[in-house]
């Protein structure tokens, strides 16, 4: 027996409370941070990500709120995001108590801050976030020479800005900064609850030394279990299948368990 | 007291908050001030980011002779970079450590893989099995091989291998706990290491050694 596989339920945060319907049965209060973690820590989750998606400027300092009061009750690694602009955002998040801070669009407009973030606080808290769109190549010219026919894009700003940067290029790069970790999003998946984009998962995962974690399209356990053994992610993100109580973290553990997968249950 | 020495290296917030959750009445006090640390009856020497960093902050604050010495005289536990440190040496930087204990800190090969031929990523990150290779009051309570919370891409190899109080295997067997006297040190992170990690640290500040 060697190292597990992680399950990380993805939690969006607005002006300092967790939206986007998550559904406990017997919770008291659906936008409680503390109350959330917590279940989802009891339930086994490996890690937490909260992604922060307030979008006025003067809420913002509210997530430190959250982290505060989660890092006080919640003893379990967790992950904050969204907004990251600079080396002093990534020190308030991780004195506010946050273990890794992640780092999406920021790193596209300036690559440096991801070597001067990990080389402030180390690696290991330092999550580069890619979102990933597929593009098809339908001549030879539009191929990457040396690389197969597929080919992923960056895209920024949740997805909206298309960058032109060749995804796996700009993985490798990341890594070469001082990324402790990726945290991969397929663009075409995210939303459709019909699995992760393997391909790509698989991609990233073969031609990284760092952790890789899948995003974007589970509806389902066997996507989860698809993303390790078919992807060879280190890590698999969901959020819908674990908010609306459909699937509990410990079912997913079970599920992924009887697959062969070597989980902490 | 319990002193949780901080050198300006990164988030000590999660050590500190997780010692008052287990003990709620204890004196918990994050100090980078040397008095404190040879007044404290126990030290908590935790650490992240880059070892050559670390051992800089620490020389830079006055705080080496008074971490040494906390290791030799009181209840004492290191925690990932601070378990590192009180080695002699670390490839890391190729950086002296504190020499509290003899021996060698490496880093894991590039070309890691697991016994199906699938490449195991560094750093090593995540919940990893530890076997207990000694009874000792720290381990009370947590059973034979219970997961807990790594992140770090070198690992401690000890000259005497008495002093290897766990192992966790990536995919070669590496000592993850040490152990001397009033000395513990962990190479994994006990404060986010949920409730095994709790209790490693409840054990710690019931420690008489």
């Amino acid at each position: 027996m060697s190292l597990a596989k992680r399950i990380i339920p993805c939690l969006d945060v607005n002006a300092g409370r967790v939206v986007k319907g998550v559904n406990f049965v017997g919770l008291r209060d659906a936008g409680d941070p503390v109350e959330i973690a917590g279940r989802y820590d009891e339930q086994g989750a490996d890690e937490l990500t909260f992604l922060d998606i307030t979008a006025s400027s003067d809420e913002r300092d509210l997530i430190l709120h959250i982290i505060e009061a989660v890092a006080a009750q919640v003893f379990i690694p967790f992950t904050v995001g969204g907004g990251v602009r600079s080396v002093n955002d990534v020190r308030r998040l991780l004195n506010a108590g946050a273990d890794k801070v992640s780092i999406n669009t920021a790193a596209v407009q300036n690559p440096q801050l991801v070597a001067d973030a990990a080389g402030r606080y180390g690696a290991q808290c330092i999550v580069v976030a890619i979102d990933a769109k597929r593009v098809e190549c339908n001549s030879d010219a539009m191929r990457v020479p040396g690389a197969g026919p597929l080919r992923w894009e960056v895209f920024t700003h949740g997805g909206r800005k298309a960058t032109g940067i060749d995804a796996l290029e700009w993985g490798r790069k990341m890594q070469e900064l001082g990324a402790g970790e990726i945290l991969l999003t397929s663009m075409d998946r995210d939303g459709t609850r019909v699995g992760f984009d393997l391909e790509l998962t698989r991609a990233f995962s073969d031609s990284l030394e760092i952790p890789v974690i899948a995003s974007g399209g589970v509806g389902n356990l066997e996507h989860l279990a698809d993303g390790v053994l078919h992807g060879r992610a280190d890590a698999v993100l969901a959020a819908s299948i674990f908010h609306y109580g459909e699937y509990t973290v410990r079912q997913a553990k079970a599920f992924m368990a009887e697959k062969g997968i070597e989980v902490r249950l | 007291m319990i002193a949780v020495i901080d050198y300006g290296m990164g988030n000590l917030r999660s050590v500190s908050k997780a010692i008052e959750h287990v003990a709620p009445k204890a004196d918990v006090r994050v100090t980078d001030d040397p008095s404190l640390v040879r007044a404290a009856e126990r030290v908590v020497f935790p650490g992240q980011g880059a070892m050559p960093d670390c051992m800089r902050e620490l020389r830079a604050r006055g705080l080496y002779e008074a971490v040494i010495d906390a290791a030799r005289d009181k209840p004492f536990l290191g925690i990932c970079i601070g378990l590192q440190m009180l080695f002699d040496r670390s490839e890391e930087g190729d950086t002296a450590g504190l020499g509290v204990i003899a021996g060698h800190v490496r880093r894991f090969a590039h070309d890691l893989a697991d016994a199906q031929g699938h490449k195991l990523k560094v750093p090593h990150m995540g919940w990893n099995e530890v076997e207990q290779r000694i009874a000792h009051p720290l381990w009370a309570g947590i059973a034979p091989n219970t997961r807990f919370y790594f992140v770090h891409s070198y690992y401690p190899v000890p000259a005497d291998h008495a002093l290897t109080a766990g192992v966790a295997r990536y995919p070669a067997q590496f000592t993850c706990a040490a152990a001397r006297e009033n000395l513990f040190a962990v190479q994994f992170h006990p404060e986010k290491s949920a409730a095994a990690g709790l209790r490693l640290l409840a054990n710690f500040t019931a420690w008489t050694p």
